[in-house]
């Protein structure tokens, strides 16, 4: 198939950007990525530049291959992440428009690689368990109800590559950010922090400079594990609780 | 006192005063349109005139009101900041192809609905409201009142027949269905309330209310210019 690209450059952070096309053979075996490689080999061959584009597990669980495909992070279909996309989906003669991340917190650091260490500084401020938690237990010593520990998962499948706030109308990381917390706080070991870890990440959170959510629910479309806003209402009431009913937190 | 103003400055704080302030003025719209429906009785205003009286003499009504105009200030200027903020977040590029699909129209939309609410607003109290602060109304006497009562009624019934009021009114309120089509729904979800037990309910009863309520209200102009 034959598709033409219209990639976003930028040299760094400091350059403006500009959107260029490329035409590129691929076939529909091809993951996305693959098909950027081919695009890259050629630019190669032609002593261009060749687009600096994250990758690494290419099995959908490291959050790395972030690009917005025709508008949306991790491109057309629900559930996947780039490198989980195949040329399958798209027709021969597409022109396909691949874009960065665009959140202020994530500035471009080249082309279609931006900087996430924002969400690693979230983590940071407070998304881990400093009690020792000991030995690794015998599975079933520490009795957790079915629906909370599924529950609890479902927030744990969160692989941070911040399509959450890509998608958001308002760039906003509280899918990202509730899901840290709920994966800890619904569980045993994580409840201690709770109330303080809840605290320390939503401020975090603001001062990176991520917009506030307006429940539009673009996140959850968008994210390739399919984590649900629940997961931001919880945190609000966490929220709330840690400020008006814990003696704990400050 | 330092923690509440945290609380009240951080994202999560903001947007409970948004929610809370929204709730507020969904009850109020209730009541709003419960007492309004009696200006299509005909009885030439006696029921709309002596419930406006009493609305604007019962010093707890009174009380009530002051909050109420507070409240629509303050989600005012509380929602322009969160847009603002909000487009900021976004950084100095912008999307070259926008996401279809991914989010209601509404939802993306709260802030230019909220103005336009607003502008409504400015229309509709400079019409009725302050004409009656500023006792600019001709009055009506009626048996068993003390002193003579503001024709509220009488100037409702005139503007109406004027049809581009008449068009601005449901204009004004298709708007505000639209914004409370995401509004009613998400404030819940602001307030940490989601459940599945519950959340469907609140969703559909979203849905109604902003359907019914601006329409009771369309109504009333429609009524009048086809009708009186
Ligand atoms: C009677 C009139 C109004 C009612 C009943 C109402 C109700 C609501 C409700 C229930 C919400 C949802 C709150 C949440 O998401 O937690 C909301 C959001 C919002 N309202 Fe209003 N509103 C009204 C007027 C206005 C006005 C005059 C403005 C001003 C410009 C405005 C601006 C906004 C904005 C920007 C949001 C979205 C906030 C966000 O992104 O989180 N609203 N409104
Ligand atoms: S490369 Fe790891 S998720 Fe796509």
């Amino acid at each position: 198939m034959d598709l033409i690209l219209k990639v976003w450059r930028q040299k760094n952070n400091k350059d403006n950007g500009r959107f260029e096309n490329y035409k590129v053979k691929a076939n529909e075996h091809m993951s996305f990525l693959e098909m950027m490689d081919v695009l890259n080999e050629d630019l190669l061959a032609k002593k261009e530049e060749p687009i600096a584009f994250e990758h690494d597990c290419r099995e959908g669980i490291c959050g790395s291959c972030n690009m917005v495909i025709d508008g949306r992070p991790h491109g057309p279909n629900n559930g996947t992440t780039t490198c989980q996309l195949h040329m399958r989906f798209f027709k021969d003669g597409d022109t396909i428009t691949v874009e960065p991340w665009r959140v202020k917190a994530f500035p471009v650091i080249k082309d279609l690689v931006v900087d996430r260490s924002a969400f690693d500084r979230i983590i940071q401020s407070g998304g881990y368990i400093s009690v020792n938690t000991g030995q690794a237990q015998d599975a079933n010593a520490i009795p957790i109800e079915k629906d909370l520990a599924g529950q609890a998962f479902d927030a744990a499948t969160c692989i941070g590559c911040g399509a959450c706030a890509a998608a958001c109308p308002n760039a906003s990381a509280m899918l990202f950010t509730s899901a840290k917390i709920n994966h800890l706080g619904l569980l045993p070991q994580g409840e201690v922090e709770h109330s303080k870890r809840v605290q320390a990440m939503v401020t975090q959170m603001d001062e990176e400079g991520f917009g506030m959510c307006s429940n539009t629910g673009a996140c959850e479309v968008d994210c390739p594990k399919e984590i649900s806003i629940s997961n931001i209402a919880l945190m609000n009431r966490s929220y709330v609780g840690s400020v008006f009913g814990s003696d704990k937190g400050s | 006192m330092r923690w509440l103003i945290n609380f009240l400055s951080s994202s999560l704080g903001q947007k409970i005063i948004m929610s809370l302030t929204g709730l507020f003025l969904i009850s109020f719209l209730t009541v709003h349109l419960l007492g309004n429906l009696s200006l299509l009785s005909d009885d030439g205003g006696y029921t709309f005139n002596t419930y406006a009286y009493f609305m604007t003499h019962n010093p707890l009504i009174k009380a009530t009101s002051y909050g109420l105009y507070f409240f629509i200030v303050l989600h005012a200027i509380q929602g322009l900041v969160i847009a603002l903020k909000n487009r900021m977040a976004r950084g100095a590029n912008r999307y070259a192809v926008k996401a279809k699909g991914n989010a209601s129209f509404s939802s993306k939309n709260m802030a230019l609905l909220g103005t336009l609410v607003l502008a409504f607003l400015f229309i509709h109290m400079g019409d009725f409201w302050l004409r009656m602060k500023l006792d600019w109304l001709p009055t009506v006497v009626y048996e068993g009142y003390a002193e003579p009562i503001a024709d509220l009624y009488g100037r409702v019934a005139m503007q109406f027949q004027n049809p581009l009021i008449v068009i601005a009114y449901v204009i004004g309120q298709i708007v505000l269905g639209l914004h409370l089509w995401h509004g009613f729904q998400s404030a819940f979800q602001s307030l940490g309330l989601n459940h599945p037990k519950y959340t469907p309910f609140i969703k559909g009863l979203g849905k109604a209310y902003s359907i019914l309520v601006p329409a009771g209200f369309a109504i009333i102009p429609i009524v009048h210019f086809l009708f009186k």
